[in-house]
């Protein structure tokens, strides 16, 4: 099978209110009431997929991706263009829909099948898969609502991908689930695309759609506003996300049980930061390997007689990885002035593994923060580091080896 | 028209296996399992038959029998309680659905079958319990009982009908959900029921006859507690009314079906 799976013409969507919903009924049979308030969430949206082709959808929250899912699949109607998706198709907007808490998963299976349009005998055949794929072991024959939700998750997911269809819908609904499950239902994923399986991802995760995706299309204001290379896609949308929106605010009152998140006698504050790249617009995600740069941004409060900028990086279990400070580097700031901004760009070779890591901001007076502690924020930002680097490799830390064989 | 049937021929497997989920449902986790079905409108046939038989019995010419009141009271309960069931789940099934049909992609159509489904097997379970008590009463089965499938058809067709039509106008207006208990409480009194027609004045019962389900309920006591033959004029005219709402609540429901996610 060769040719375009779904195509996407000119769809628009309004949401209509009446006046009243006695006019909006009237409006089914053809009386004419002119609703009070149409509120547009797509216009005028294109595009299409080709057989085999995985897609992402990315966006802002509000930017239309979901209700251009709920089209896409064919649970919402568009108010305008039109949409046509050819093959069998399987959509997983939410998973463990339909299922019945109260009947086994073997049940459920059964009837989670049914609901997809698969006869008794169709589930008959994969239902050994299924089991498999769910390893529940002996739950697989008891109700659904003895297991974990994890354990749900798990039967949900191979239920929904039991049969390999021509066309698979995601919407975010893997990022739920434990780490080993995710990889799991990845992989699974993934030999759907090698057998010809197209694919239409929505997701957040950018290195989900870069590991993923062929394309990405980034919708903003219920329009398309670019199609493309994920890489450059992912780019644009880092950039369409204004720092005070990714991160909307700094920690500012003691959270969590790490303890005090931020402390000091506040004669100097960190007022923003954030990762950026060589053109200073910025990224929500680094990448293994490349070249990085964490833009600081101080306000002096107070009359001080020296102030002193340092950073730690730590891992997501709070060990920390690296730091250092302006005083090591003998550029510590002798009498700033009041009132003043200062700016610092810290650059560093991402020689970080795929994960999540944190960056503690101190703004203090000497070589330590016992010295003065004007500032001190744990978790002051906490971001992703995506691994796209060609080799494997194991352990925390990328130091490029190469291996001769003699 | 016939794309929405055939949608629901296709997904047929899933419709009886949503059929059977909804009554394993009521029947696994309690003791007393399937008896629910029957001990609601069961307690409610006791408690008319104890605090009126009285006034009611020497009312009953057509009976012969202690427990006349207790086998007109079944009967009647036969009827009702399909009606009151098909009508009030229908008004809140699509509101009760609202995250399946915003996230799954099936025929709709599905929903009123399956809850058709659901309550004919509720109601087959009644009926059948209403001629275990005839026994018991003494009050044998006659043939008259042929007429009971065509009395249970007329029955769901209408009350099939009423329940989607406001179920979908739930929709839109959630005053109908509200409004449908009221009609039902209202409809069960403006039918013979627990009463005889013969203790209303003339011009009431005149008033009685413009609803439909009054000619329901007299062709169940007909088959069931007399043992003659119902009305068949009034009840084919009832069974083309029935259709013809039947009719209309496909054509709403088609109408309104763009627009249904849109408000969920």
């Amino acid at each position: 099978m060769n040719g375009t799976v779904l195509n996407v013409e000119g769809v628009g969507k309004a949401f209509r209110r009446y006046r009243s919903e006695l006019s909006r009924v009237l409006t089914w049979f053809g009386m004419h009431a002119a609703p009070k308030e149409e509120s547009w969430i797509l216009r005028d949206v294109g595009f299409c997929v080709e057989h085999g082709e995985a897609v992402a959808i990315v966006g802002r929250n509000g930017a239309g991706k979901s209700t251009l899912l709920k089209i896409v699949t064919g649970t919402m109607r568009p108010t305008t263009g039109r949409v046509a998706l050819s093959g069998r198709v399987a959509a997983i907007l939410e998973l463990g829909m339909g299922f019945d808490p109260e009947l086994d998963a073997r049940t459920n299976a059964y009837h989670v099948g049914g609901l997809m349009g698969y006869t008794r005998a169709q589930m008959d055949e994969v239902m050994p898969l299924i089991e498999g794929f769910a390893e529940v072991g002996s739950y697989f024959d008891k109700p659904m609502r003895l297991m974990s939700s994890g354990m749900q998750m798990r039967v949900a997911f191979s239920v929904a991908t039991a049969h390999r269809p021509d066309v698979l819908i995601v919407d975010e609904a893997l990022s739920v689930g434990d780490a080993y499950f995710q990889h799991k239902s990845m992989d699974r994923i993934r030999e759907f695309r090698h057998a010809g399986t197209s694919l239409i991802f929505v997701s957040h995760d950018p290195s989900a759609v870069l590991a993923l995706c062929d394309r990405a299309v980034l919708l903003d204001g219920g329009r398309v506003v670019m199609d493309g290379e994920p890489a450059a896609v992912l780019d644009l949308y880092n950039a369409l996300i204004s720092p005070e929106e990714a991160r909307p605010e700094l920690p500012s009152a003691p959270t969590g049980p790490a303890g005090i998140v931020r402390s000091g006698s506040g004669e100097a504050t960190v007022v923003a930061l954030g990762f950026v790249d060589e053109n200073g617009l910025p990224v929500d995600a680094l990448r293994t390997g490349e070249p990085a740069c964490l833009k600081v941004e101080v306000r002096v409060n107070r009359d001080v007689e020296v102030l002193v900028f340092g950073f730690a990086i730590r891992d997501r279990v709070g060990q920390t990885l690296y730091g250092t400070n302006t005083f090591y580097s003998e550029q510590a700031i002798e009498r700033p002035r009041v009132g003043a901004r200062y700016r610092f760009l810290v650059r560093f070779k991402t020689v970080l593994a795929a994960g999540s890591y944190s960056v503690t901001t101190a703004l203090v007076s000497g070589a330590n923060h016992t010295d003065a502690n004007y500032e001190w924020r744990d978790h002051a930002l906490v971001f992703e580091v995506i691994d796209l680097t060609p080799t494997r490799f194991h352990g925390p830390l990328y130091m490029p080896a190469t291996i001769e064989v003699a | 028209m016939t794309g929405l049937l055939l949608g629901a021929w296709r997904f047929r497997h899933y419709i009886l296996s949503a059929i059977r989920a909804d009554f394993a449902a009521r029947v696994s986790r309690s003791r007393l399992g399937v008896l629910w079905i029957v001990i609601a409108p069961m307690t409610q046939v006791a408690i008319y038959a104890v605090v009126l038989s009285a006034i009611m019995s020497a009312r009953l010419p057509g009976i012969d029998s202690p427990f006349a009141y207790a086998i007109y009271l079944l009967s009647g309960f036969a009827a009702w309680t399909l009606f009151a069931e098909l009508f009030g789940r229908g008004t809140t099934l699509f509101l009760e659905n609202a995250n399946a049909l915003r996230k799954i992609v099936f025929p709709r159509i599905a929903l009123p079958v399956i809850l058709l489904g659901s309550c004919l097997v509720n109601n087959l379970v009644l009926v059948a319990a209403v001629l275990v008590a005839y026994l018991l009463l003494g009050h044998g089965w006659s043939a008259s009982l042929l007429w009971l499938p065509v009395l249970v058809a007329v029955n769901a067709a209408l009350a099939l009908a009423l329940g989607t039509i406001a179920g979908v106008l739930n929709v839109f207006m959630r005053d109908v959900g509200q409004i449908v208990p009221l009609l039902l409480q209202l409809g069960f009194w403006f039918t013979p029921v627990v009463y005889m027609e013969t203790i209303l004045p003339e011009p009431v019962r005149a008033v009685l006859a413009l609803n439909p389900m009054y000619w329901v309920v007299r062709g169940y006591h007909d088959a069931l507690a007399y043992g003659r033959m119902p009305d068949l004029a009034m009840l084919a005219l009832i069974g083309v009314i029935a259709l013809v709402l039947l009719a209309f609540a496909l054509l709403l429901f088609r109408r309104a079906s763009a627009d249904m996610v849109d408000v969920l």
